[in-house]
């Protein structure tokens, strides 16, 4: 077995054994949300990553997707039909998303999925007949696939987690593929894919297609988790977020946007029991990862560890001649 | 007919609102590339600190012109140090710098809430200006007129600045090509601040004198920043003419849809720009200036 197999092994079994190692709650609860935000971070990531479309538009279909499914709830559907049509309905929009925004690439393409984003957010707010407004939509009971019941925070815990597994897989076999290696091809040379008669526009929207999957899916965990559905879910902070995820954890990586998921999530948590403006945080985090680590903190953390390498190696064998440190 | 004249008349008002708002938005991303998300911001920024200023919270007491541009032009120096200090840092980075004015957007937004509270301000109508004039039949609200006279006032100073004064000629040029205005000897980065500065500053006294009819709430920012977002994809972006036009379309479709289609009024607003983006991607007037 290979240093990466046993890794991710362990991996896994440390998640699985997340709600034996606690009793309290309030922990298990906090590791759901990690994975079902995770799941939202990696479908992001996707397009932020791979594709080199920077989204801001992707709670809007997280939102969608929550909403159709506390809607068909709320109208007296069973749990199978409110998942499937809950998805197809994402699904479909995110087509439309794909659509209209994949017309432009860069700034642009950011600008259209943030007016897009808004039209949901829009929704969500005044069409009060079917999104209820303000006060959102309860969801009175979670589903019980094959009799087990999601109801408490450790069954819901065990659902996130495969479904979040799923997710891993799912993305580290597209990453992987043909397709995968693709869509990198369109990120960093569209010009020359087309030229080797790839249809860069269409490769693009099926990693739309993907990532919207994905998003989906944490929308419909999401929705099950609070049991409530509210136009914040929407808003253009929520996109901000999941974004913030993918780029602090590292844009481009398997590992980056788990890790920024679990950053932001911990944080919220953390930051929201001693200051109540977690906004004004998550704004001040996104400049700082910015500007100072403008990677990411998986591919960041690795380059720092690298230089500061390089600088004791250095130390030993010259006396410390310059005292500046390379630049990135 | 009564009722149509009035949404008319609030109609051309938004528009001009718009337009205050969106050509600072759309000279900048003419110049520097990027869409500043802090747009939003700048303008609730500009209806708040107007608001506190007109209150006299601070100590003394403005009169709503003098409050609407003293908010203006703190909106514009501490919009001038963003730029200075966080975007000049990224410059050649137009990704890195979009993320930025977001972030800082999150910020303001929040500071915004820690100061001024959840509750929405209101904003008296200025002296004077408090009444109505009739024209038939109907009575239009003197400040929706004054505020259209404004917009009408700014649109043809800027139009001034922007064809007959050497600013105006580096800017034009700075728009169609920054390198080449380099070579020439204007100092790009500095037109940079100068024009991050002016856009801020509209968008502020557009928040300002928006106020008597918006009022200012927290969630402002989230409310303008995709009108002026609309508004340049329609109209075009960096052209100024494009978003004059582009101004007064939305706001009839957005007075037009609240009225008839309340709750699809934001979803009615959007569709002129779903059809500008898939017809005529660069806008109505994409690529001309004036």
């Amino acid at each position: 077995m290979s240093g990466r197999t046993v890794a991710v092994v362990v991996a896994v079994l440390a998640l699985v054994a997340v709600p034996y190692a606690t009793t309290e709650i309030y922990y298990v609860n906090i590791a759901s949300q990690i994975l079902l935000y995770a799941v939202f971070a990696l479908g992001l990531g996707v397009l932020v990553g791979y594709a080199g479309l920077v989204s801001l538009g992707h709670a809007g279909l997280f939102g969608v997707a929550s909403y159709a499914v506390a809607y068909l709830l709320a109208a007296g559907h069973g749990h199978a039909v409110a998942i499937l049509a809950g998805l197809a309905i994402a699904l479909v929009v995110t087509a439309g998303f794909a659509a209209l925004s994949l017309r432009a690439t860069g700034i642009s393409f950011i600008m259209i999925t943030l007016a897009l984003g808004e039209i949901i957010w829009g929704l969500a707010y005044r069409w009060i007949s079917v999104t209820n407004g303000d006060n959102g939509i309860n969801v009175a009971t979670r589903p019980a696939p094959f009799g087990i019941s999601l109801g408490s925070a450790r069954g819901f815990y065990d659902a996130t987690l495969i479904v979040f597994l799923l997710a891993v897989a799912a993305v580290a076999i597209f990453v992987r593929s043909p397709f995968g290696a693709a869509l990198c091809g369109t990120r960093d040379q569209p010009r020359r894919m087309t030229a080797l008669g790839y249809h860069v526009w269409m490769i693009r929207f099926w990693a739309f297609m993907f990532s919207g999957l994905l998003t989906s899916v944490a929308g419909i965990l999401f929705v099950y988790y609070n049991q409530f559905i509210s136009p914040q879910a929407v808003a253009l902070a929520a996109s901000a977020e999941g974004l913030l995820m993918v780029i602090s954890g590292g844009a481009g990586t398997l590992l980056g946007p788990i890790v920024g998921a679990a950053l932001v999530v911990i944080i919220k948590n953390v930051a929201s029991a001693y200051v109540e403006r977690w906004n004004f945080l998550l704004g001040a985090i996104f400049v700082a990862i910015v500007v100072f680590m403008p990677e990411g903190l998986v591919p960041g953390a690795v380059r720092l560890a690298r230089t500061a390498w390089r600088a004791v190696g250095r130390a030993k064998l010259a006396a410390p001649a310059s005292l500046a440190g390379p630049k990135p | 007919m009564t009722f149509w004249v009035l949404l008319t008349v609030n109609s051309v008002t938004f528009g001009g609102l718009l337009f205050l708002l969106s050509a600072g938005f759309s000279l900048i991303f003419g110049l520097m590339r990027i869409p500043n998300l802090t747009h939003g911001s700048m303008f609730m920024g500009g209806a708040y600190l107007g608001a506190t200023l007109l209150a006299g919270e601070l100590g003394f007491q403005l009169n709503f012109w003098l409050a609407a541009v003293a908010a203006a032009l703190a909106v514009a120096a501490l919009s001038a140090l963003m730029e200075r200090f966080l975007l000049r840092r990224l410059v050649g980075q137009q990704m890195a710098q979009v993320l930025v004015t977001l972030g800082v957007s999150l910020m303001v937004a929040d500071l915004c809430l820690m100061i001024w509270g959840g509750d929405p301000i209101s904003v008296a109508n200025p002296a004077g200006l408090g009444g109505f004039v009739r024209i038939g039949a109907a009575a239009l609200p003197l400040y929706r007129m004054a505020v259209i006279a404004i917009a009408g006032v700014f649109a043809v100073a800027l139009w001034l600045m922007l064809e007959r004064t050497r600013l105006g000629a580096m800017i034009r040029a700075g728009v169609d090509d920054p390198d080449m205005a380099r070579v020439v000897g204007i100092r790009v980065s500095r037109l940079f601040t100068i024009v991050f500065a002016l856009g801020a500053g509209l968008a502020a006294f557009a928040g300002m004198i928006g106020g008597p009819i918006l009022s200012v709430y927290p969630g402002l920012d989230q409310d303008m920043l995709p009108l002026a977002l609309v508004v340049v994809i329609l109209g075009g972006t960096g052209s100024l003419l494009g978003s004059f036009v582009g101004s007064i379309i939305i706001g009839f479709i957005y007075n037009f849809g609240q009225a008839l289609l309340p709750e699809l009024a934001y979803f009615v607003l959007f569709l002129p720009m779903v059809l500008v983006l898939v017809l005529r991607p660069q806008g109505l007037f994409g690529g001309q200036i004036l």
